[in-house]
This record gives structure tokens, sequence and C-alpha cells, in this order.
């Protein structure tokens, strides 16, 4: 069996993606995911089992699709004259992408075989050796460190962030791959500036790593909760302003590190 | 960095906020005097050759018309004393404006200010022009069927069957160079090498006085305007205003009558010619084109002199487009919609090639972009030339300016325009030398007679002929081509709706012609001609057939709903048989279920009552009445009828569309759009040139769409007709890459009046520098895939939502709207709603 015929479960394939990596993307989004965090705004990516969702027009949509690499290349194929144009290519995210490892491995696989730039978006939540089957298919791998203390990350993601921070360790000292450290920034979780520095100081002490991105929390994903018939776990939290995203932003240089407000 | 400019950002000075305040005081005003003295002369010239009373009354409005110079500005010359006022030309039309003499000011669309003294003064002249317009001798020498098809929507030519043709490049480069002087100076070389034995003596000495004395009447203007300025700079309390004024009256004095001596001189030179063109022409779309070129040698000549800092040009450069926006036109309440937000479509273009092939961005490219930045106003229509060697600098720049949501610039696909020009018998040096005028239309600076907006042609119609066979309210109008029960292949339904548009086509280049002949024979211009190469030689003005390239240019639109409906047609009927083209018509006529509006309700009632009247039968008001009732009642279907119309639109709904990057069906929107652009091209017009396809509607797809009834790609009664070459509207949902590999695949070559396609994009999606990349690498990879040009609008809903609430505080939001950039405030609320409609293409968040 070729490659190309490994199946996989996705919900969601986003062309025209500028935030997700260098120039322009095709983002595909796997089904299921290991943690909880309250502030996930794709909470239809956490299940791996195929949902109904109801949409704000109160339309029901099915949400997941089991698909091969070599159908989900067709779509990536749409868009490949923009990517020579931008440096762009495919970005996995989810969902995270390392629960359905050898689905990722291959698309992976297939984009570098095609010339086409690749990168995921991902935790780093699984055992190592998963991290390995994908590297050396992997130009770019976003990384989420959403915090350092392992009590609290487990109090808002559901899990303790050990495994995290060594796979990043791994991942870094490997040299396969440029390493890019992401932080949502949620009000309440890890939106002060000490809790940003220590992020940063971990993300300056891995070898190799040059960039930082922080994310504001947006309420995008709030229809979708209302439309899984869940409540939205972050009630009335409102997203950093402005400001606070630039005072943070200093923090993280001041760690040594380049910094981006968003992708 | 490029040796050839400097892409460091220059100051905007403290004036230009002031001037642009100025402007937008107060509505914009309708003035007499022009109509009054065009009046005067024409009364005093009655048996004089046309050419010879035009340049009369020219020159009899260019001495008496009142001049101002408004506060602070350093580049002067005024149509009107109001700010942004316009003038009337009644020997293009007058009817229309006396009957909308009360509701001007009311209007939705681009209302205008007309005080009752004003209202006598044209009342006093219009009578004078009863039967002498332009538009009279058109309509007299239109064929019936054409009048016929106008009547019905089919297309409408009503921009140049209601004023002057516009739509081109002078020379602006000669007139910076040599002045009118030199200009003169060749007519007088070309009147005495004129010999009495020359078959076209008479024409030729005609024209050749009219010019001079034309030219002659600039100069004059000018010198009034250096008089003003200097009684001005008498009085002027402020010392360094009144240095100002002297140097103002010393631009006067020397241009345009001479050559310019440095880039101060040529700007005021070139805003005389700028000016006075629209003041004679009555046209619209009077575009600048390659600014960034022409205006080049004055402006290296100040620098390398050390006369002249980069932050001084660009105030000059911005004081031009202050006035540039100063200009104004009032348009017929119908024609208004069509063109809506005060756009007079001044397209001045940047960056691009020379006649060698080599890419001449300057340092005027990156200011001109700036000027637009400074001014924040819808005018000119900034445009960029794109080609593989275009300078990432200048891109990136001028997605800067896109970023801010102005609706500038417009990028423009030289690897396609150029062949595309080409392939029409433009020389290669000239193609390459190409400027955009009004919208998207390329042409020749100097050269070319375009004739660029001939008309807007709605595809809809000729397809709604198809299922009615023809007629229209129950009229025949339209050629018959079957009843539906005889299509019994969809080749026999793409030949019915093939016979339709091909004779529909030959009753718009009719129209055309006919408009084309009246303008020649009533408004030739020959202060224009004088601009452009060979009417002086071939004693012919533009109107006449005297320009080099010779075209006419009507724009088709709705290919993105006639091709999904063809394709609709094609799949539902012909191949999953699940309804027939009766019962198609049927769900139509029904607008799906979703209930009649008055239009709807008007229109039916008129094919009943036309039916009865048919039969011999009178009716009165109150059979009338009895019918509207009954129409009304008729929009009320069964439960069970209702189910099956949702059934349809789910059918339609699940049938693919044009813009989501299918193969199979973009290539079927291809067919269609040859449709439209290949029998056009086999037409030729009174000034011996050929019609050539335009497929963009400006934003003539909102009231014409009011004028067609429900479509089989489901698009309900009277709602918006697509924009431009894009999707439907809602219609693309795979995002901007989709949309723009769907309409790269339409043939944008053979439509060499221009394509246009409008994309919308939420600030995000272009933040960042990374965001400017990818912005730029989207457009250079649609012109890759040899598209002709992109335009983008770059708002969020909810500014625009809450701009409707809160006009107000939005007074400065420009948008584009197909092809130009409004101010969003003045556009009416339908296409309002329509901008907001369109899918917005926001990368995420």
């Amino acid at each position: 069996m070729s490659y190309l015929d490994t199946k996989g479960r996705i919900f969601d394939i986003q062309r025209y993606s500028v935030h997700d990596g260098v120039g322009i993307r095709t983002i595909v989004f796997l089904k299921g995911c290991v943690l909880r965090c309250r502030w996930c705004c794709n909470p239809e990516s956490q299940d791996f089992a195929i949902q109904q969702m109801k949409e704000a027009s109160g339309k029901l949509k099915t949400v997941g699709e089991d698909t091969t690499v070599r159908e989900v290349m067709q779509t990536v194929e749409q868009d490949r004259i923009f990517y020579r144009r931008s440096g762009g290519g495919l970005t996995l995210s989810g969902g995270e992408c390392t629960v359905q490892a050898e689905f990722s491995r291959d698309l992976l696989h297939a984009a570098k075989d095609a010339g086409f730039s690749t990168a995921i978006e991902s935790m780093a939540c699984c055992s190592y050796d998963k991290i390995e089957m994908l590297l050396p298919y992997l130009d770019t791998y976003l990384m989420d460190i959403k915090h350092m203390n392992g009590e609290k990350h487990k109090q808002f993601c559901g899990k303790d962030n050990a495994l995290m921070l060594e796979n990043a360790l791994k991942t870094a000292k490997s040299g396969l791959t440029e390493l890019v450290i992401r932080t949502p920034v949620i009000p309440g979780f890890n939106d002060t500036v000490p809790e940003i520095r220590a992020i940063a100081g971990y993300a300056a002490s891995l070898p190799g790593v040059r960039q930082m991105h922080i994310l504001p929390y947006h309420r995008l994903g709030y229809d979708k909760y209302t439309g899984l018939g869940r409540e939205y776990p972050m009630g009335d939290v409102l997203p950093p302003s402005g400001e606070k995203m630039q005072e943070l932003k200093k923090a993280v240089e001041a760690a040594g590190i380049l910094c981006m407000i968003g992708g | 960095m490029n040796p050839k400019f400097n892409a460091t950002p220059t100051m905007k000075s403290e004036r230009i906020k002031g001037l642009v305040e100025e402007l937008f005081k107060k509505m914009p005003e309708i003035e007499a005097s022009r109509a009054v003295l065009l009046t005067e002369s024409y009364r005093a010239t009655e048996n004089e050759p046309i050419e010879l009373r035009r340049a009369h009354a020219f020159a009899h409005i260019l001495d008496h018309i009142p001049i101002v110079i408004r506060d602070n500005e350093l580049i002067v010359g005024s149509q009107t004393l109001a700010p942004r006022g316009c003038q009337t030309y009644p020997e293009f039309s007058w009817e229309w404006l006396e009957a909308e003499f009360d509701t001007v000011a009311e209007r939705e669309a681009d209302p205008f200010y007309i005080s009752e003294e004003t209202k006598k003064k044209l009342l006093a002249v219009h009578p004078y022009w009863k039967n002498k317009t332009s538009s009279d001798l058109a309509l007299s020498y239109m064929a019936p069927e054409a009048v016929l098809a106008i009547e019905h929507n089919v297309f409408t030519p009503g921009n140049y069957f209601y004023n002057g043709v516009g739509h081109l490049t002078v020379h602006y480069d000669k007139v910076l160079a040599g002045g009118f002087r030199g200009i003169i100076e060749e007519i007088d070389e070309k009147l005495s090498a004129l010999t009495v034995g020359d078959p076209h003596y008479a024409r030729k000495h005609t024209l050749l006085c009219g010019m001079r004395l034309s030219c002659e009447a600039v100069i004059r203007y000018a010198h009034r305007y250096r008089d003003l300025a200097k009684q001005m700079a008498q009085k002027e309390g402020n010392g360094k205003r009144r240095q100002e004024l002297l140097k103002i009256a010393e631009n006067c004095n020397r241009v345009p009558e001479f050559g310019a001596q440095s880039f101060y001189e040529a700007c005021q030179s070139f805003w005389f010619v700028q000016q006075l063109i629209q003041l004679e022409s009555s046209g619209h779309s009077i575009s600048p084109g390659r600014f960034d070129q022409y205006m080049y040698p004055y402006y290296s000549a100040d620098r390398e002199a050390g006369r002249l800092t980069r932050d001084q040009a660009q105030e000059y450069i911005d004081c031009i487009w202050v006035k540039l926006n100063d200009l104004n036109k009032c348009r017929d309440a119908e024609s208004a919609k069509g063109f809506a937000g005060y756009s007079l479509f001044q397209n001045l273009i940047v960056g691009g090639q020379d006649k060698d092939g080599k890419d001449v961005t300057n340092d005027l490219s990156f200011m001109c972009i700036w000027a637009s930045q400074h001014v924040f106003l819808p005018m000119p229509s900034l445009s960029i030339r794109v080609w593989n060697l275009s300078p990432q600098e200048l891109l990136i720049e001028a997605a800067r300016l896109t970023r801010t949501g102005i609706g500038l610039p417009a990028y423009y696909n030289d690897e396609v325009i150029i062949p595309a020009m080409m392939n029409r018998g433009v020389s290669l040096q000239d193609a390459r030398e190409y400027n955009i005028i009004g919208c998207v239309e390329p042409s020749v600076m100097g050269k070319m007679m375009g004739w660029h907006d001939a008309a807007f042609f709605n595809m809809c119609r000729p397809l709604e002929f198809v299922f009615s066979n023809g007629t229209d309210k129950g009229e025949q109008v339209s050629i018959r081509t079957g009843e539906l029960k005889e299509l019994k292949t969809f080749e026999d339904f793409w030949e019915a709706y093939q016979k339709q548009m091909e004779y529909q086509i030959s009753l718009l280049v009719n129209a055309d012609n006919a408009i084309d002949q009246a303008h020649a024979v009533r408004v030739p211009l020959p202060w224009l001609s004088s601009m452009v190469d060979d009417c002086m030689d071939r004693g012919l003005t533009t109107e006449q057939g005297g320009a080099v390239y010779n075209f006419t240019g009507p724009q088709g639109f709705g290919i993105a709903n006639v091709a999904d409906s063809l394709y609709a047609v094609k799949t539902l009927v012909y191949e999953q048989h699940k309804l027939t083209l009766e019962e198609y018509k049927r769900a139509m006529t029904l607008n799906f279920g979703q209930g009649f509006d008055d239009a709807t309700v008007q229109e039916m009632t008129m094919q009943i009552a036309a039916g009865i009247q048919k039969t011999g039968r009178k009716l009165s008001e109150a059979d009338i009445e009895q019918i509207i009732r009954d129409v009304r009642a008729s929009a009320q279907v069964s439960e069970e009828e209702k189910e099956w119309l949702s059934r349809v639109r789910e059918w339609i709904d699940e049938v693919p569309k044009y813009g989501n990057d299918i193969p199979e069906v973009d290539d079927f929107a291809r067919e269609v759009a040859y449709l439209y652009t290949r029998p056009l091209e086999k037409y030729r017009n009174p000034r011996g040139g050929q019609f050539q396809a335009g497929l963009y509607p400006v934003s003539a797809n909102v009231p014409l769409g009011a004028q067609t009834g429900a479509t089989p790609d489901g698009r309900l009664a009277h709602t918006p007709i697509a924009d431009g070459v894009g999707p439907g509207q809602g219609r693309d949902t795979k995002g901007p890459t989709a949309t723009a590999n769907s309409v790269a695949r339409l043939d944008h070559g053979i439509a060499s009046n221009g394509t246009l396609f409008n994309q919308k994009f939420h600030p995000s999606a272009l933040a960042g520098e990374s965001g400017l990349n990818d912005f730029v690498a989207l457009i250079r990879t649609f012109f890759d895939e040899k598209g002709m040009h992109m335009q983008f609008n770059v708002v969020d809903r909810q500014t625009l939502l809450d701009a409707q609430k809160n006009p107000d505080q939005y007074r400065h939001l420009v948008v584009r709207v197909a092809g130009y950039s409004a101010l969003f405030t003045t556009l009416s609320r339908s296409l309002q709603d329509d901008i907001i409609r369109r899918t917005e293409q926001a990368a995420e968040v």
C-alpha cells in the first residue's frame, strides 16, 4: 500500500491561511485531541468521533470526515502556484495531529514530495517517537507551550505539562526542524509578565529556537460551543488589550528571542 | 535598494488636511454659468461649421466663467465657485435635469444642491436646446428594435447617450514640454502646409482654426488666474501666503502657454489640462494615465539642481490629488445609481514598463501612492502596473495603501494587457506604454479614442428571453428561439441562448454606433483633439475618427449568474431530470417561493394587462387593481408547491458553482463569457475602429439587477447580479486562492476592454510585513495565472454596518465599488448592502 493511501480523519481544510507558517498555506485540521483547554476555539476538534454540530443558521453540520492522504493532497495541490510565489505550503493543525501520527507523517511526506514547505501546529503531548516519525518531513514545528506551572496547566488544559516540555527539548536538540514556540495569551491563566517571562526563558534555553509567537485569546469559537450543546467555558472573559500584548511582547524580547503577536 | 527610486516615505504637510476639510464642508452644488455662456455663444454662431461653433463656445466660457482661488491652494483652477460643484452640459442632454430639479438634492445616489436662481437661469436657456442635443440626434439615428431593447433594460448605453464621452488620456507630455504656444505653432505649420487643392481642405482648415481658437482661449484663461492671484496677493495680510499667491501668478503667467521650467510649473500645467478637458467635453474618466512617467523629467531636473525637496514635491502632488476631488458631475438619477459615489474615474497609473520593455518605477511612483494615503479621497483612481519585473518595494507600498481600507490601488497585469492590446492592432511599443482609463480599460496616451464605457450589457436578460421566447412584460422584444418544450437537448438550450445573445449584441452595436455618430456631428471637441494624434493631420476630431486607435468597448456582466444558471439547467433538467424547463420557469416566476416584491407585481400586472389589451378590451383602473390583487394572490402557493419550491432551491444549491476552483464549472463559465466577447469583435464603429468587450459592471449590477427577474442559478428576482468577473454573491466559499483560480480560468485576453475582479479582505489578512508579502504573492500568482485585474476592499463587516447606522461618523470611509473608490456613506442603501453581503474572505484572525 502506498503511503498516499493512508487513512485519517479531518474536519476541515482551510486555504489561504497566512498566519501559520511562512507564506500562503493550506491548513488541514485533524480530528481528535488529548487536551481539553478551556479556551479552545475549535471544540469540535477535540473528540475523535464524528459529530453533529448546529451552525449559526440552524443547519446541522457533520463534523469529521474519513479521508486519505491522496484525497487531502488533491486540495493542497490546488494552491501549488500560490506556494511557489509565497514560499508557502501545508500546515497540519487540529485537534492534535500527533494523535494521528502515521496519517500526519504521510501527509507531510506527500507535501515534501510535491515540493511544498511543511509545518505543524501541535502541543507535543505524546510519546516522543511519534514526533520523531514526523521530523524527517517537517520544516517548521509551531509548538504550543501554554504554561510553565504543571499544576495550573493541568487545571486549565486537563493534563500536566512535563511531557510537552521534555518533547520540546528533544525536538530542539534533534536539529531536524525549525522550532517556534507559541503561547496563547489567556486572561486569568497566563497573561502576566512573570508567567510569560517564564515561558520565554524556557523557549530561549532551547537550542536553535529563535522565535516565539504570542496569540491573544479570542472568542470566535463561542458559536461552536452552542452548536455542540456545550456551555462556553470562558464565560465573559474579554480578549487581552493591545497594550497588554505589547507589554508581554517586551517581556518575551527581554529573554533574548524574537517575538511576534499573532502568527 | 534599487538606485532608481527612493522608497523612504515623505511627509504629509499641514496644508493638505485643511484643503480636504474645505472641500467637504457642503453638499455639492449645481452652477449655471457654463450653460448660460454656452448658449449665448451658440446663439451668436448659428450658421458656422460645428467645429468652429464648439471652439467659440469653449472660448466664450473660458473668458467669462467665474474663477476662484480657494484658501491655501498651491495648484489653482476650478470649474465652479463652490467646492465639488458642477456645471451642466445642455448640448448633450438637459431634459432629465429639468425633470429632476426638485428631487436632485434629495435623491439617494449622489445628491446635488441646486438654488432657485440657478434653476431660473437654466430654465431660461434650456428651450434653445430643444431637439438640438447629441442625445436627440442619437435617438433619431437608432433602429427601433434597439430602442425597444434599451426600454426593456437588456443593455444601457445611457452614459454617452446623456453625456460626453471622455474616457481618454491626452498628450499631457506635449503640453508640459512645449505649452499651447508649441501646439499653436504646430497648428500654424499645418495650416501653412495645407494646399487649397487638398480634397479635405474644408474640414482640415476648419478644425485647425477651431483648435487654434481653443488653445488661445486656454492661455487667456490661465492669465485670468494670474491676474486674480496678483490681486489677492495685494490684499493678503499673511506674508507667507502673499508669496505663495505671487508664485501662483508667476506659474499661471507661464503655463500652460509655454513649456514648464520646474516641477511646480509642470504640476500647474498638468492641472489646467486635466480640469479644462472636463469643461469642454462633459465626459468622465478623463484619465491622467502615467503621471509618474511624464512628470518625472521635471522632478528629476529640479532634484538634480537642488531646487526641490522630496517633501515639497509631495505637497504639490498632494494638492493635485485634492483638486482631482474638486471636480464633479451631476448625472441623471438612474445613471447616478450605476456610477454611484460622485466618481469621475480619473485613473492615474504608476509603475510598469517603457516602450522598450524596461521597468520604469521611479520616485514619483511611490509619491503617488503616498499622496493617496495623505489625501485619503476616492480620486484619482490609483492603479499599479504589475509585471514579472515589478520591484517588490513598489508592490509592498501599494499593499500598504490597500490595507488602509481606501479601496486603492487597483492592480493590473502587463503580461496579459500588452498582448491583448497587440491582438487589437496596437503596436508593441504603444502597448508597453499603456495606461488605464476609468475603471479598468487599457488605452494609450494621446493616441486612442477607446469609447471605453460604451454600454452595460446584462447577460441575464437574453437568458430570460430563452424562457419567454423573446417576450417581456407581454411584448415581443427579442427574437423567438422556440417554446421551452422544443428545447429537447441542452445543446438546443445553449443554442437558443447564443441566438438571443447574438441578436441583442447586434442591437447594442446599433445603439452605440448611433450615439457615436451623433457625437461626431453635434459635439466634436477641437481643443481635446489638439492633444491627440493624428487629429490635426486627418482634419478630424476624436469623435470623428481622428485618433490613431479607435475602439468601442461595451461591458458585459453577469457571467457568474449565467454560467451558474446554464450549469444548473444542464444538470437538473437535462442530466438528472429533476424538473422540466416549464417547471423551472414556474419556480422562477414564483421567485422560488420567496414571495413577490412590488417590482414583480408591477411586471406581471403589465404582462397580463398587455395580453388582455391585445384582445381589444380596454382596461379600467378598477380592472388593473383587480389584476394586481390576482397577481399578489398568485404568490400564495399551496403547501405542496411550497415544499416543491424549497426542494428546487436545494437542488440548485447542490449544483457546483463558479468561483470555487472546480475546473469543470469554471471552464463552462469561460465558454459562457465567449458568448459575449466573441460576437462583439466582429463589429465596427463609425470611426473606423473595432468593438472589443469588457467584462465589468461598475456598480450597474445593482440597479440593472433590480430590473431582472429570478434566474435559474437561484438568484431571487430583482436582487443584484454578480460583480465583475467574480462569483455570484456569497457563492465563493473556498477562500481567495480558490476564487482567484476560478476567475483566472476565464479568457481575460479577449476582453481587451478590461475585466474586473473584486476581492474583499478583512484587515487581519494583511497584518504585519508578512501579511503584506503574502498579499502581494496572491496578486502575483493571480497574474501568473493570466488574470488581468484585481482590486480589494479591506474592511470588516461590522465597520460597514456601523457606517450605515452612523453615516456622520464615517464620512471619509472609502470603499472600492467595482472599479473605483467611493465614499461609502454617499452610496445608496442597496449598494451599501451589496458591499456588505459579499463573502468576507477574512483569513484566520
